[in-house]
């Protein structure tokens, strides 16, 4: 990035974080947060459709016949964690630690990487026991909000190593900062999204 | 769905319509014709470097203008079509089911292909250059919105002549839209198209965003810019909030679709009208995401051509938000009478009524604006001046429309038709011409010749008014929208002829608009001042067309109105004999063909699922990844242009 | 896309950001506790249904707050803080979409189907 390296030391040294330094990496950064919103508006309109459906189960399975509490509970803790190692990440990053920064980076890939396979290995039971996404209304809405998250990590994940990998090559720079702080702000996002999913689908689905 | 190849030569190129074979053989031969042009006149090189990797907002605003017209002229001649099968009782002119695919295509391309990029081709246009910006915030992203809906907006198109067009109308709705009545690819085309180009839309919102809130020149407080500048502002909060929704009921109804789910099919616990709520909750919105910019347009065409500054400034920009966000209250109205029960019809009635007052405080801000100001009867301003009686009609069929008991009568009647298509004409249309006649000379150079500008003007006017007002009566007395056909001894005959001709008339006005933009391009009268409208805002202060890097020096605003303000200054300045500021090389993005190479893939990962060819949808998916992971790793993006060369240009552009 | 512009009203980040993550670790203890009283109120048989599920939703809302202050910095920016007032609006009308639907597609119990 072409942009005058002095504009860059000197906001660093007035306590700006190096993804803020350049005007490119703020307007990034601003825009992130607007696909966010839109985002959200997107699991809004499929937590709609879910808690709509959620009863419309015609004679098939429902969702305290076939949520597993211990497996979705370490799923849950899983992403949790994950949200925390990726926080832990920024915080090396604005540190100057690349050591640090790349482990918390791989730590938050391997986290996430275990959610996804809690998450496969739960759809492809129920779809091997009579409960894939065609059985019932209820089983389209939980496989497409559920999957649109899982899509959405594992987007992540893909986008995260390539995040390590410049990292690797050059370093903590504007650019780079810039692109760790907005995967970090992504995967904080899912988190949040997996808490409602957590509360409005497993745990609402269980409820005695 | 899956086509097996033995069927392909009945099902994958549409036969057996003599319109079209005719479609088929012109679009060979016009295809024909620009390779011709490009290779004869040694062309492809400029196109490439140009146009198809430019990251310049003018030239992509110029861009989307082509496409929409060139999409206005497809939607019309739908609209003829229809008007001409519906221009006497038990006419034999068009079949149902190819009645079925016009309508649906009209109204999908008018929307999401026309009207979207004719304002997104103002937003490019006059933003940057209002707050005094060298680009968008995030020009990359800008090309890329440009080919997503360029390439959604080609794989609607090819529904036509490849696999047959969709034909469940605009709004597709399950069941009729479901694979139990629906299984051609027509509506994967649909529904694969509109997701397409809905990222682009998408991304558009955010990057005009980002660009009017944190790209100003310095001293442009909020409260300081153009009026059309804030409604591109309160379109683009619309989009970014509204479109999520279309995309997750595209993206449902495909699913079922391809998938089998069953979101939508009654007999398995689905619920058609999860979709229509969903629809709508994107459609209403949709329709203020299109019409805001026209009302920021008019503001500043009354403003300018009345010599006077915005009648009401804080109620205008005001009332531009407040309508923004109260239009995302109000959507149960397209669907009353589904029977949400009294309650919720109630308050979304109430709720669509409110829309009214702000939209009235905008009237009478435009017409206290005129009041006492030296009016100048320019092509825009006629544009501008026809648009209030249109939205006042517009406006009061609405709110009938809005009272919900009402509605069970009108719903769904050509009443309804006359309404929407008055406010999304007489707004959208009138305010994109307006807007187009307006900027004209600042993307190109010259001015629209005004004698044919005023021609086309009366024209298209008056055929609406024939073509529109017989629809008002027809739907009282029981004419529903969609009815390909109807029988003679209704009393519908005289009324529907009229409608027609009007049509015609319209058809015509838009060829005088046509032949008016190829004669200015020879004889039409050169912009040499930059400003030849003695305009009010930033744009005018530069050479028309602005050089790429749009501001040799960001101008400092003092006020609003910026531009008339400094020329109210600069007689002082030159008296003074105070010198610029020196020039400082300017940063700017460098152009890229990945948008165009990922509007490609997108085209074809879209054609490969529409077909439900899944190795082909495969291969379009990857080249995407690809295609964001090259940019990821691509770290030469800009350049600095050095003040020489700036130096160069201004002096050239005759300005120092 | 231009130079880089100096504006006097910079971000605040927090205290903490060079040393000992401290904010980091409150974040995460209060994420798992939260989570954790959410999944007991579930499977706990006392209490009202309605009730647990306002609770747990509660608990839930309040997972949003922690995610944005201690891990996303929602408070940095250069500038007014637009993406904050872009946060709230997407909230209002999260709410709308989910609240709205809820009450329209429930026909007041009485489904005809």
């Amino acid at each position: 990035m072409a942009v005058a390296q002095d504009t860059v030391e000197r906001s660093v040294r007035n306590g700006v974080p190096l993804e803020y330094a350049t005007a490119d990496g703020e307007l990034k950064i601003a825009g992130f947060w607007l696909f966010l919103s839109t985002d959200l508006l997107l699991f809004a309109c499929l937590f709609s459709t879910y808690a709509i459906l959620r009863t419309n189960t015609v004679g098939g399975p429902t969702g305290a016949q076939l949520f597993d509490i211990p497996g979705f509970t370490t799923e849950t803790f899983a992403l949790l964690t994950s949200s925390f190692t990726c926080g832990l990440a920024t915080h090396e990053m604005r540190r100057g630690n690349r050591a640090a920064l790349i482990a918390w980076l791989a730590v938050t890939v391997l986290l996430g990487l275990v959610f996804i396979g809690f998450e496969l290995d739960e759809f492809i039971s129920y779809a091997t026991h009579g409960a894939a996404m065609q059985r019932s209304a209820f089983l389209s809405a939980f496989f497409t909000l559920v999957g649109t998250h899982g899509a959405h990590v594992s987007l992540g994940i893909l986008w995260m190593l390539t995040v390590v990998y410049q990292l690797a090559v050059r370093g903590i720079t504007a650019v780079t900062a810039r692109k760790v702080f907005i995967v970090g702000l992504y995967w904080h996002f899912l988190d949040i999204v997996w808490v409602f999913i957590f509360t409005v689908v497993y745990l609402t689905g269980v409820l005695k | 769905m899956p086509v097996s190849p033995a069927n392909l030569t009945g099902h994958f190129f549409v036969t057996g319509d003599p319109l079209i074979y005719g479609a088929d053989a012109s679009i060979l031969l016009a295809s024909a014709a620009v390779v011709f042009v490009l290779t004869y006149y040694k062309k492809w090189r400029w196109l490439w470097r140009e146009w198809l990797t430019t990251v310049d907002h003018k030239k992509i605003g110029v861009m989307y203008l082509m496409a929409a017209l060139l999409m206005l002229f497809r939607g019309g001649v739908d609209a003829i079509l229809m008007r001409t099968q519906l221009m006497l009782p038990n006419m034999k002119f068009l079949a149902a089911e190819h009645y079925n695919q016009i309508f649906t295509t009209h109204g999908t391309i008018m929307i999401l292909f026309m009207a979207m990029p004719l304002i997104f081709a103002m937003f490019n246009i006059a933003v940057p250059l209002q707050i005094g910006a060298r680009d968008v915030a995030f020009p990359y992203l800008n090309a890329i919105s440009f080919w997503l809906f360029f390439f959604g907006a080609m794989l609607l198109n090819l529904s036509f002549v490849i696999g047959g067009s969709p034909d469940a109308g605009w709004t597709s709705y399950p069941p009729l839209a479901g694979l139990g009545f629906d299984r051609g690819p027509g509506e994967n085309f649909y529904l694969l198209a509109l997701q397409v180009s809905g990222i682009g839309s998408m991304a558009t919102g955010i990057n005009f965003i980002v660009t009017i809130l944190k790209m100003r020149a310095p001293g442009m407080t909020l409260t300081k810019m153009p009026l059309f500048t804030w409604s591109v502002l309160a379109s683009s909060i619309l989009i970014i909030y509204a479109f999520p929704a279309l995309t997750a009921a595209l993206a449902l109804l495909l699913i079922d679709r391809v998938a089998g789910a069953h979101f939508f099919t009654m007999t398995q616990g689905g619920n058609a009208m999860m979709y229509v709520n969903l629809f709508w909750i994107w459609g209403h919105p949709e329709v203020y995401i299109v019409v805001l910019p026209a009302f920021g347009i008019f503001s500043e065409v009354f403003s300018t051509f009345s010599g006077k500054r915005i009648f009401g400034y804080t109620s205008m920009w005001l009332s531009l938000m407040t309508i923004s966000v109260l239009s995302y209250f109000v959507w149960v109205h397209h669907f009353f009478t589904m029977g949400a029960g009294p309650d919720v019809n109630s308050f979304f009635a109430v709720a669509s009524m409110a829309v009214a007052i702000p939209t009235g405080v905008k009237v009478f801000n435009w017409l206290f604006t005129m009041y006492r100001g030296r009016i100048r009867f320019t092509v825009p301003m006629l544009w501008a001046l026809a648009f209030i009686p249109n939205f006042a009609i517009g406006g009061a069929t609405g709110v009938m429309l809005a009272a919900a008991p009402a509605d069970y009568q009108y719903h769904n009647s050509y009443f309804l038709i006359a309404h929407f298509h008055q406010v999304l004409i007489g707004g959208v249309v009138y305010g994109m011409l307006a807007g187009m006649y307006y900027w004209w000379p600042k993307m190109f150079g010259f001015k629209l010749n005004e004698r044919l500008g005023r021609w086309g003007f009366w024209l298209f006017n008056i055929g609406f008014y024939v073509c529109f007002m017989p629809l008002y009566p027809l739907g009282l007395m029981g004419m529903t929208r969609r009815m390909y056909v109807y029988p003679a001894g209704l009393h519908w005959a005289l009324l529907n002829l009229i409608s027609t001709i009007g049509a015609y008339v319209m058809g015509i006005a838009f060829i005088l608009i046509v032949i008016d933009v190829l004669y200015s391009i020879v004889r039409g009268e050169r912009d040499v001042t930059g400003d030849p409208w003695n305009g009010r805002t930033l744009e005018w202060s530069l050479p028309s067309p602005a050089p790429h890097y749009n501001f040799a020096r960001i101008p400092a605003v003092a006020s609003r109105d910026a531009w008339w303000a400094m020329k109210e200054q600069r007689a002082d300045d030159l008296n003074s004999g105070r010198q610029p500021e020196p020039l400082q090389p300017i940063h700017m993005p460098k152009n890229s063909g990945r948008p165009f190479i990922l509007g490609v893939f997108f085209f074809v990962g879209g054609f490969g699922a529409v077909f439900g060819w899944y190795l082909l949808a495969a291969l379009g998916f990857v080249g995407v990844l690809f295609a964001l992971l090259s940019r990821a790793l691509e770290y030469d993006t800009d350049y600095y242009i050095s003040v020489e060369e700036i130096e160069r240009t201004e002096t050239a552009l005759g300005r120092s | 896309m231009t130079v880089s512009h100096q504006q006097a009203n910079r971000r605040s980040h927090s205290a903490g950001d060079h040393g000992f993550p401290w904010s980091h670790i409150a974040g995460y203890i209060l994420s798992v506790v939260l989570t954790a009283s959410a999944l007991w109120l579930a499977v706990a048989h006392a209490g009202r249904p309605v009730w647990r599920l306002s609770a747990i939703l509660s608990l839930a809302s309040a997972q949003i707050f922690v995610q944005l202050f201690l891990f996303m910095h929602i408070t940095e920016s250069h500038g007014p803080r637009y993406h904050v007032l872009a946060l709230v609006l997407a909230a209002v009308f999260t709410l709308t979409v989910v609240m709205g639907s809820i009450w329209i597609m429930s026909f007041n119990g009485t489904q005809a189907y």
